[in-house]
């Protein structure tokens, strides 16, 4: 992934007149009864990027979401979108936003395209235009063809698609994106993914997403690492893997215990031997490697470099790794519980 | 208020209503069963010389019961849309929350002034011999008690978040506004206590209008015994008092 300076931000947020963070958030602090839910977090989001928002189950990311969405007023703190307060400017605040919920928040028994319709109305599209944006937003998103068909025949990647869609038919400044991946194969992932990377672009629309998944938050401009309510890292996803202290580049060569010792007093590397393969850990590997090879020459027979990933930046900065069986359990026990209450 | 949302909000209840058959039928079959069945089982216990047959005594009733019934499960399908998540679509909309209860109230006014004609119709079946002005009387009557009782629904709605409140809605709140409404039998042979509690039941002055205009003379106890100035009143002022606190419920962030 390339590192993104903060001058390729400058730009496209000059473009939309104006250099404020569209999101600015103080001393953020959430109770309900004596759980902290958010306990004091601060951050900005700057216009045209995406954000996301990296935590395990209960670290707080849909109570933040839900505080800035305006639907929870925040115990303490300062929460304001596009400029607006969210508390005493709320309907600026949803005029500017788009969601697309954790659990899915579409009427099942209306058809896409009458969902998308309400949601129109919903938010004073203008008549003459109504039909062409639903149109146009479910041809994005590749559901034009069962426009028709009621949400409930839809799968599960057919409904994310349909509310990312519906969140966006207002044009909105700011798209929430609430883990919308949640229950979804690795190849709709995937395709949801490369379809949300291209917002900002397509739509001019900043994303703040959250999610579980180390490598779905590896899209973003900027993560923050969230654990129990409070940010415990915010950066670029580059800078933060940097906290891990590097990549990992491993060779087989056809005499390890002379190279070993040549890299050792050559580069002053510590060198590990596993499986015939030397380890070795730089800062960065894209250099590194090339001067291994020059000095070597030809006693290189092959290299693998491993870049740091997320959860090694969750792991080094908490002292735990998120898991993501846990996840998926209480998901799906929720799911049943669910299934459960609408049969009866 | 925005008048958008508002229509879109009853155009939606109003699709969902004719998709669903089987809800119009069993909404339907409910007051047909309580008039047809009970009503004449009832009847021989009532003698003759009271003046109106007892099926045509309840007939009002039967009506007001048709539109508690649909005006209350109109207002609490809120409570479906908080538990399937709908409800926050709406909730983080541009839209005040006083349209979003506008919008519901006018959906559950519409859905069962519908279902309350539809009952109305029968009136030659039971004898009555009405006019073109005293079917219009019945009709505004039914619009404005659909109203009051789609915004009292509302209101109970509001302090729920799963369906498995419904039967409590249903024992608690439905079948005793039914009972002291004055739909099967005088609320003044009620004791005190239950006559008390039936004067405060909007549903019990939308039925004695009705009686007005459909009995205005009976003798004794099966005639109206509220003044139609007073049901008017009462029925327009609950209406605004219960918009209002459902208004200011909505308004709720946890
Ligand atoms: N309405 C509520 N009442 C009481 N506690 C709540 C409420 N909503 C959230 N919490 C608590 O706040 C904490 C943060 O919850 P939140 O839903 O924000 O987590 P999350 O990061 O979105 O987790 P997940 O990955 O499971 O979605 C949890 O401990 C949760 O139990
Ligand atoms: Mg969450």
């Amino acid at each position: 992934m390339e590192i993104i300076t903060p001058y390729d931000k400058i730009p496209r947020s000059l473009l939309r007149g104006s250099s404020l963070p569209i999101i600015q958030v103080e001393n953020l602090v959430k109770k309900f009864g004596n759980i902290t839910a958010v306990d004091d977090i601060s951050f900005e989001v700057e216009e045209g990027t995406i954000f996301g928002f990296l935590g395990p189950n209960g670290a707080g990311k849909t109570t933040t979401i839900n505080i800035l969405c305006t639907l929870l007023s925040p115990t303490s703190g300062r929460t304001l979108i596009a400029g607006h307060d969210c508390i005493s400017e709320s309907s600026e605040v949803r005029k500017a936003i788009g969601i697309v919920f954790q659990d899915t928040t579409l009427d099942k028994d209306l058809t896409a395209y009458e969902n998308l319709i309400f949601h129109a109305y919903l938010y004073n599209v203008p008549k003459s235009e109504m039909k062409k944006r639903v149109d146009d937003a479910l041809k994005f998103v590749d559901l034009y063809d069962r426009k028709d068909d009621l949400v409930k025949k839809f799968s599960g990647g057919m409904k994310r698609r349909l509310e990312v869609a519906r969140g966006l038919i207002h044009r909105p400044r700011v798209l929430f994106l609430d883990e919308p991946t949640l229950g979804l194969d690795p190849q709709s992932r995937t395709n949801l993914w490369e379809f949300i990377t291209t917002l900002p672009e397509k739509h001019n629309v900043t994303i703040f997403m959250t999610t579980h998944y180390m490598e779905e938050a590896e899209v973003c401009d900027r993560i923050a690492v969230i654990d129990n309510g409070k940010i415990i890292a915010i950066d670029s996803p580059e800078e933060l893997k940097k906290i891990v202290g590097g990549d990992v580049v491993s060779i087989t060569t056809t005499d390890n215990v002379h190279v070993r010792k040549e890299i050792e007093t050559v580069f002053k590397m510590g060198v590990s031997e596993k499986n015939d393969e030397l380890y070795m850990t730089c800062t960065r590997g894209d250099t590194c490697i090339p001067e291994l090879i020059r000095t070597l020459g030809e006693r290189v027979l092959s290299v693998r470099i491993q870049r740091p990933t997320l959860n090694d930046v969750f792991l080094k900065l908490t002292g735990k790794t998120i898991r993501e069986e846990e996840t998926s359990g209480s998901d799906s026990v929720r799911e049943s519980i669910r299934a459960y209450r609408r049969r009866h | 208020m925005e008048l958008n949302a508002v229509y879109v909000i009853v155009a939606r209840e109003f699709k969902k209503f004719i998709r669903e058959k089987s809800r119009l039928f069993s909404a339907i079959a409910r007051p047909l069963l309580w008039l047809f069945i009970v009503g004449a089982g009832i009847s021989r216990l009532v003698p003759h010389e009271t003046g109106v047959p007892y099926t045509q005594f309840i007939f009002p009733g039967i009506i007001g019961m048709t539109i508690l019934f649909s005006s209350i499960f109109s207002s609490i399908s809120i409570i479906w849309d908080k538990e399937f998540g709908f409800m926050k679509e709406i909730l983080v909309a541009p839209v005040s929350r006083f349209s979003i209860v506008i919008g519901k109230a006018l959906s559950g006014t519409i859905l069962s002034t519908i279902q309350a004609l539809i009952i109305l119709a029968l009136f030659p079946v039971l004898g009555f011999k009405l006019g073109l002005l005293q079917i219009l009387e019945i009709i505004l009557i039914c619009v404005s008690l659909s109203f009051c009782i789609s915004a009292f629904g509302i209101v109970i709605a509001t302090f729920y978040d799963s369906y498995e409140s419904f039967s409590v809605i249903m024992n608690f709140i439905i079948m005793p506004m039914f009972f002291l409404s004055g739909a099967m039998y005088p609320v003044k042979l009620l004791p005190d206590i239950l006559r008390i509690l039936a004067k405060l039941n909007p549903l019990t002055y939308g039925i004695d209008i009705m009686k007005h205009v459909l009995f205005p003379d009976a003798p004794g106890n099966m005639g109206p015994d509220i003044s139609v100035m007073t049901s008017i009143a009462v029925i327009i002022f609950t209406s605004i008092l219960f918009v209002v606190i459902a208004g200011k419920l909505f308004e709720r962030k946890g």
